[in-house]
């Protein structure tokens, strides 16, 4: 079995996500080769071959030519897995590469077992198995689900790869993060706000939680994108990763997305009147109870 | 030009989400459904730029599946959509992203659009695969994860949204498939008069045997919550009683209360 795993750079920066490629890899038992494009001065630890096409010439964002490199690289090494992180590069890409061999594209992958592949859905709050009808699959993993204990040793075999630099998708490049006021990354304790509160009115409840415990107010998505809360209190894959030592989660689903930013809390409650809601999976204290009834008496009892 | 917005029916996420008897996707019995959240955006972006367009342009809905999703169609029209096209299908949550995509085009490769919107991926099945793979099958630029959107010119500008709030900003000429994230605009809520407008809309169905169908690349074969972790302490009951409890444990547990 051989796994090409392919990695990302971003404003110059080889993300560390590949490594948990590597432990995806590990998991089924794979050879391992690396695909990226990238920078042959910022390569990954590791021993084996790197498939290596420059980043300059084809850049951080062209999912036409960065199809086609991969492609390149897949025809030469003939992979049983072509593995791309869950993320805003490998949803991009994936379905691009299966769709031109057409070979089968697992998403999302948070395990696997004899040869089948468990992913989520319903939001996260299930799981389904999947198996492939064909011998070569492209894999998606979801970040956070596989974790090596080492990064690997090693100077990679590079292989150059080249293909027909035209292309139709012009990338303009970055836009800035927006400034934050506030700075979630220090706060020890964190109040966020999720959709079960309702209205943009009752933000000011939470708001009450978050100063009776001397914290900030963070925030879900949906809140932000409502405009009921500023960007800058997101919490989430999109938003701020943060780790304070209490982080209450009010009427707040846990999307995977969500969770990844605040899963390294040391001790988590989350308050929702939904038990099947997947936040409860890595709550210390579920309070199962509508939230716009139970936080004002928590912060009446706290201002005690 | 010619528009073409592609949508999902889902069940409400916050469902208790039981087995089917065959055991590989959810039981129907108590779900209510609507329209995938990611799809209300690449409808209302479909339809503003319907707006900006003006005349001699033109906006059709497709959706897959039983009879209930034309109720969703119905509000896509109700939004603004000129048309709605039902492609037939009750067993079609039994197809793989593959499969899905292919019928989209068998539908869509004669019909020139110029454009297609579709969320960024559904709510239910969350493979983010088969907008993607539809604008490869046509040959059609694409470009995912939109959280701003404009067109000029024949060509269309975007932002894309990346982990940690960046986002790329990338252009391409047309025809083209882009797929739409949460918070790319807000989506309307269809007015009455507009509501009594779509009944008169017309919604083509087409029954999914009469197209072309692809085999599957892959099956799904079983559907179960998440094993639980345990560990967390449940509390449950009248609300001043599970506060004074949460204190307690808080107390004990941490060191933010003194």
């Amino acid at each position: 079995m051989k796994a090409l795993l392919v990695g990302e750079y971003r404003e110059g920066k080889l993300l560390d996500t590949i490594y948990e490629l590597v432990a995806f890899a590990g998991k089924t038992g794979a050879d391992t080769a690396f695909c990226l494009i990238g920078d042959a001065k910022n390569v990954p630890n590791f021993g084996g071959t790197l498939y290596l096409a420059d980043v300059v010439k084809y850049g951080e964002y062209n999912p036409d030519l960065h199809k086609k490199l991969i492609l390149a690289a897949i025809k030469i090494e003939n992979p049983d897995f072509v593995v791309f992180s869950h993320s805003s590069y490998g949803w991009d890409l994936a379905p691009r590469v299966a769709a031109n061999l057409k070979i089968a594209q697992i998403s999302e992958v948070v395990d696997i077992n004899d040869g089948s592949f468990e992913v989520g859905c319903c939001n996260g709050k299930m799981r389904r198995t999947v198996k492939p009808a064909t011998n070569r699959v492209v894999i998606t993993v979801q970040s956070g689900a596989f974790s090596i204990q080492k990064v690997p040793q090693g100077i990679p075999t590079v292989v150059a790869l080249d293909v027909d630099c035209a292309s139709k998708i012009e990338f303009l490049g970055y836009e800035p993060v927006e400034a934050k006021d506030v700075d979630l990354g220090k706060a020890e304790v964190i109040v966020s706000a999720g959709r079960g509160i309702g209205k943009k009115d009752n933000v000011q409840v939470i708001a009450a939680l978050a100063k009776a415990l001397g914290g900030e107010l963070g925030a879900s998505r949906p809140v932000v994108d409502a405009g009921w809360v500023e960007h800058s209190h997101q919490v989430g894959t999109t938003g701020q990763t943060v780790s304070p030592k209490l982080y209450v989660a009010c009427g707040i689903s846990g999307a995977i997305q969500h969770l990844a930013g605040m899963k390294k809390t040391d001790f988590i409650v989350a308050i929702n009147k939904d038990k099947d809601a997947p936040i409860g999976e890595i709550a210390d204290v579920f309070v199962i109870a509508d939230v716009m009834q139970f936080v004002p008496v928590l912060t009446a009892k706290l201002l005690k | 030009m010619k528009l073409l917005v592609c949508i999902k029916q889902v069940p409400d996420m916050d469902s208790h989400f039981k087995a089917n008897e065959s055991g590989d996707w959810f039981s129907e019995t108590d779900l209510a459904y609507r329209m995938n959240e990611y799809d209300e955006y690449a409808v209302e972006q479909a339809v503003q730029l319907r707006e900006q367009l003006g005349e001699g342009s033109d906006l059709t809905v497709l959706s897959i599946g039983p009879d209930r999703v034309v109720e969703t169609i119905k509000k896509a029209l109700a939004m603004g959509c000129d048309r709605g096209v039902h492609i037939q299908d009750p067993y079609v949550h039994k197809k793989d992203p593959w499969q899905v995509a292919s019928i989209i085009v068998s539908y869509a490769q004669d019909k020139k659009f110029d454009l297609i919107f579709t969320g960024m991926q559904s709510q239910d099945r969350g493979s983010a695969q088969v907008g993607v793979t539809v604008a490869e099958l046509l040959d059609y630029n694409s470009v995912t994860t939109l959280v701003d959107f404009e067109y000029a010119d024949g060509a269309i500008k975007v932002k894309r949204e990346l982990e940690g709030g960046l986002k790329g900003v990338v252009r391409m000429r047309l025809p083209a498939l882009v797929t739409c994230q949460l918070g790319l605009n807000v989506p309307r809520y269809p007015t009455l008069p507009n509501i009594m407008k779509a009944k008169r809309k017309e919604i083509e169905a087409v029954s999914v045997s009469s197209i072309p169908n692809e085999e599957p690349l892959a099956s799904s074969n079983r559907f179960y919550p998440p094993i639980k972790r345990g560990g967390g302490v449940v509390l449950e009951g009248e609300v001043a009683d599970i506060a004074e409890k949460l204190i307690g444990i808080l107390k004990e547990k941490t060191t933010v209360l003194r």
